[in-house]
């Protein structure tokens, strides 16, 4: 449990003038579920866009199981074992929900061109074992009954899962999910909560970035907490709860909108 | 060759490539203002170049009655006469270029943005009909008019009522800005008076030296084509960033939804977009018949790709960049076709542009009028 | 309004509803059909002296093996090949033309005007110059995003015509002639006057290219060209590592075109620069958007309307070009998924789900 997986060291981002990270310091630890929050602009996505490479920082080191991730290429940064999914859903949308899933787990396929046009016995191999696993990450959704469906027709609800799915196929060490429950009803929360935990139990790190915060104190078992693109609290979820900084940056906030 | 002469050919080859490149550059402007609004290559606007030529040809052979010799030598006017006659012909090749500018955009992309209005359907209805009258009815003239009656119609309510709201993919508006290209070329081609051969244009203007500088003599009409392209672009800032309509349209190449929620009319400020690359392309019809007395239905499209080039080489979607683009591509054309030969100048004009792009992925001054892309 | 869109439904239902019943038939019915199929397409140039039919499919004015070789077998190779970049890929090609004349141009310099090569021998040397050019050109501007990639790529066409026209050691305007023709093989005879044994040739060429674009697109190499074209950012995210493939999309669409080039160069036996315009460019990605940008089997279709039509339509090929402007222009208003538009997944998987209601392309 005390392994840590990704190291934050002292990151700084800055778009022109603008810092949207101010030396953040995280530490996400194996098999835990970490839930990151703050108020809208908080610079909860750029931590994230930073930790799968789309921005390199400013200053500061992102390590992945002490390997410094600013050299790798995005695609290098899934193949360490990071995964995500994304906060407006990005799927390939004239792809059917098990082609999507397969993307992901090509990922850790080799066979390429040459194997593809030859149907090598490798090739045939990486492709069954793909579909094979694709569908078990289906199932384990819930959404394999429209596997042969375009993801463009799919449920909202079925195309967030869906992101997850394929995001897991990617077999990660460690899964980001941005805001998975957005325009999710109570029952739909419920649910998701379960899978999350259930991903857990399969032995996957989770970072969760959600702004329900029913949600997040509910799954996590440690939670931080972004204002103004710096961390101020960091900690057990009941802790964090009754942080007067955290209250005043976004609890308060929250209690007044709602 | 002695080096005094190489001095003499630089400051001439300068002096051509200026002239030249102004015209790349005010072609490149109508690239660069519609790709800062829509994010789109109007691949057509090569087409909107050959026009005004041909305006520019009409206005001078047909309105103004100006034949291409007289008693044998060339229709020279001097004096006020050449000057209103000089400003008609231009006024008349931006009036053509504008107002193509303006149909292609109704007709060509419009309707893709799922708001098509009734002209553009229209004007789609009857291709639709006549490209069917064409392709399955023999030439027999009651059969076309029959076949154009009963397709029209359909189209037409088809478009209206089925087509509306629904935005077609990217690749979609860059297929049918070729498709319309390529139809207002050969339209040009297979029905214009002497169809695909060269036209000649009257040659008013007395190509005399106007001054000498650093041993070079500089012709009037190199002279013309500098300053007139300087003046229009600098009557085209003003517009831009002095108007109301300028400041729409800088706010659309900003950001569109943004703009059509603060009450931003977008689909005027993209007319205006049109009709303002129009109308430059149209002054530089007309300044390319100046120098060059002559047009002909494809010439817009080598013209139309080296102005393209220049505006990205310059950064698209900026004003400056098509400019800077422009004046950097007739002078590098100029002198590589010196030291290369002519026959290499286009493909000097591409290598620029490749290692250009390869240095700096969005041109010399980047996209300053659209945003840059996730 | 409403008997319009009837209409429409009715037109569009005449192709999914064959390719329903197509896949509703089981396995051996569909592969004697495949194979029927495939006899009557050898049997092509014979088809004009059939009754009924040969009055329909006949071109006016010049002769159909010709058209159906130096024509259709061109367009359709040229068409599958950029689907591969554009349809699949998504990565607009805009100076195809250039690969193609990379192709025929090194057949041409290898057996007449610098070697004496068999053309046989010339063949695998042509496709791999091909894919190299497509390697050298797509390394620097795969980068780049694209609107960027589609006037470079315009700019290679060209420089690629400019060479070979300025160039003596490649003919420069005159050309090149003497090119080498096919050798025996088969009991066919590549000759000057009958165009069958290249047709034969060629619609050869094209099923093994099929063949081998089928097996990409149903792999890990198709999935990635798909996922790049729907969205690149993401692709990466998800390990795809875009440049790599792109090339790969890149390369192998050269090498088809360069394909092309080489069975037009030993057809023709004399090429110069005029045989390869950018305005051919803009012809082939007619055909494959026409077609159904996307689909193999929409790009084929492409390919022969825009090489067979105008021979079989003589009464406008003054106008052609000028047609194929407008249609593109009415094909992206009307439908901008092309004829046959691309379908989601594929057949047999389907059918082994057929328990749950399919709702493709809606």
């Amino acid at each position: 449990m005390s392994e840590v997986l990704l190291d934050f060291n002292n990151v700084t981002m800055q778009f022109g003038g603008v810092t949207a990270l101010n030396e953040v310091s995280l530490q996400i630890k194996q098999g835990e579920i970490l839930g990151l929050i703050g108020p809208n602009g908080a610079g909860k996505t750029t931590c994230f866009n930073v930790m799968t490479g789309v921005y390199a920082p400013t200053l500061g080191t992102v390590s992945f199981e002490g390997k410094n991730l600013a050299k790798l290429k995005r695609f290098e940064i899934t193949k360490v074992g990071i995964a995500r999914t994304f906060q407006n859903i990005r799927l390939f949308s004239e792809m059917t929900a098990l082609e999507n899933v397969m993307v992901g787990a090509d990922a850790r396929k080799k066979a390429s061109v040459g194997g593809a046009i030859l149907r090598t016995s490798r090739q045939r191999h990486e492709e069954k074992e793909s579909r094979e696993r694709s569908m078990e990450l289906l199932q384990f959704m819930g959404i394999s009954d429209r596997a042969e469906t375009a993801a463009r027709n799919l449920p909202y609800g079925y195309q967030r899962r869906l992101e997850i799915a394929r995001a897991l196929a990617t077999e990660p060490k460690l899964l980001c999910l941005d805001e998975p429950a957005a325009g999710f009803n109570p029952a739909e929360k419920e649910e998701l909560n379960e899978l999350i935990l259930k991903i857990r139990e399969q032995g996957y790190t989770v970072l969760l970035i959600e702004h329900d915060m029913n949600v997040v104190m509910k799954v996590s078992d440690r939670v931080a907490v972004l204002d103004f693109g710096q961390k101020i609290a960091d900690g057990l979820p009941a802790d964090v709860r009754n942080n007067p900084a955290v209250i005043a940056a976004y609890l308060g906030v929250e209690d007044n909108a709602s | 060759m002695p080096d005094w002469l190489i001095i003499r050919t630089f400051w001439e080859l300068t002096v051509t490539g200026l002239a030249l490149g102004s015209i790349y550059a005010l072609v490149a402007l109508g690239y660069t203002l519609v790709y800062g609004v829509l994010r789109l290559i109007n691949f057509a606007h090569s087409e909107i170049f050959m026009v005004g030529t041909f305006g520019a040809l009409l206005a001078s052979s047909q309105f103004l009655s100006i034949p291409l010799l007289e008693d044998g030598n060339y229709p020279y006017r001097t004096g006020m006469t050449l000057i209103i006659f000089l400003v008609f012909i231009m006024l008349i090749a931006m009036l053509f270029s504008g107002i193509g500018a303006v149909v292609l955009e109704r007709v060509a992309y419009r309707p893709l943005r799922g708001n098509g209005d009734a002209f553009g359907a229209v004007v789609l209805a009857f291709l639709t009909a006549f490209i069917v009258s064409l392709v399955f009815v023999d030439q027999a003239k009651i059969n076309v008019i029959i076949a154009l009656l009963a397709t029209t119609p359909i189209s037409y309510a088809y478009l209206r009522f089925f087509k509306q709201g629904r935005k077609a993919p990217r690749l979609a508006f860059l297929i049918s800005a070729i498709g319309a290209s390529t139809a207002i070329s050969e339209a040009v081609g297979v029905w214009s008076k002497h169809g695909r051969d060269q036209y000649q244009t009257p040659r008013l203007l007395e190509k005399k030296t106007l001054f000498t500088m650093f041993g070079t003599d500089v012709r009037i009409d190199y002279a013309i084509v500098i300053v007139g392209a300087l003046l229009m672009m600098i009557a085209l800032t003003l517009f831009v960033n002095k108007t109301r309509l300028g400041r729409g349209v800088r706010a659309v190449a900003q950001d569109a939804e943004t703009s059509r929620i603060l009450g931003v009319n977008v689909d005027l400020i993209i007319i205006v977009t049109f009709a303002l690359g129009g109308v430059m392309a149209g002054g530089a019809a007309m300044l390319f018949t100046l120098v060059y007395d002559q047009t002909r239905f494809n010439i817009g499209f080598i013209l139309g790709v080296k102005s393209f080039t220049a505006a990205v080489l310059g950064g698209i979607g900026n004003l400056k960049g098509a400019l800077l683009g422009g004046l950097l591509l007739g002078l590098v054309e100029n002198y590589g076709s010196a030291i290369f030969g002519g026959q290499w100048k286009d493909v000097i004009a591409f290598v620029v542009l490749l290692v250009v792009l390869m240095f700096r992925p969005t041109g010399l001054l980047g996209e300053s009028l659209g945003k840059a892309r996730v | 309004m409403s008997l319009v869109l009837n209409f429409w439904l009715r037109v569009t239902s005449l192709f999914s509803g064959f390719g329903e019943q197509f896949r509703a038939m089981n396995k051996w019915q569909r592969y004697s059909a495949y194979g029927l199929g495939v006899v009557a397409l050898y049997l092509l140039p014979y088809w004009p002296d059939v009754p009924v039919l040969g009055q329909i499919v006949n071109t006016p004015g010049s002769q159909f093996e010709t058209v159906l070789n130096d024509q259709v077998v061109i367009f359709v190779l040229i068409a599958l090949g950029l689907n591969v970049v554009v349809g699949i890929a998504g990565l607009l090609d805009l100076g195809y033309v250039g690969f193609y004349a990379v192709g025929a141009y090194v057949t041409a310099i290898l057996t007449s005007a610098h070697g004496n090569l068999p053309w046989l021998l010339a063949l695998p040397i042509a496709v791999v110059i091909s894919m190299l050019f497509g390697v050298i050109l797509g390394t620097p501007t795969l980068r780049l995003r694209g609107d960027y990639l589609a006037i470079v790529t315009l700019g290679f066409g060209e420089i690629i015509r400019l060479t070979a026209k300025n160039m003596d050691w490649l003919g420069a305007s005159r050309g090149i002639s003497n090119i080498k023709k096919p050798p025996s093989m088969f009991g066919l005879k590549f000759g000057v006057l009958d165009a069958k044994p290249y047709f034969y040739l060629g619609l050869t060429m094209v099923f093994i290219v099929i063949f081998i674009l089928h097996r990409l697109e149903y792999s890990r190499v198709g999935r990635a060209w798909v996922a790049i074209r729907e969205d690149e950012d993401a692709a990466e995210l998800m390990g795809v590592n875009t440049f790599k493939f792109k090339l790969w999309a890149f390369t192998i669409g050269a090498g088809i075109g360069g394909l092309a080039g080489v069975h037009y160069a030993g057809k023709v036996g004399f090429i110069n620069p005029d045989n390869f315009p950018l305005q051919l460019s803009i012809l082939f990605l007619a055909a494959v958007v026409l077609g159904g940008s996307g689909n193999m089997y929409g790009a084929i279709l492409g390919g022969i309307l825009v090489a067979y039509m105008p021979e079989r339509l003589r009464n406008f090929s003054d106008k052609r070009i000028l047609v194929f402007g407008i249609v593109l222009v009415l094909m992206m208003v009307f439908r901008p998924e092309g004829i046959l538009p691309k379908r989601v997944g594929n057949e047999h998987k389907k059918r082994r789900a057929k328990s749950q209601e399919g709702e493709v392309a809606s």
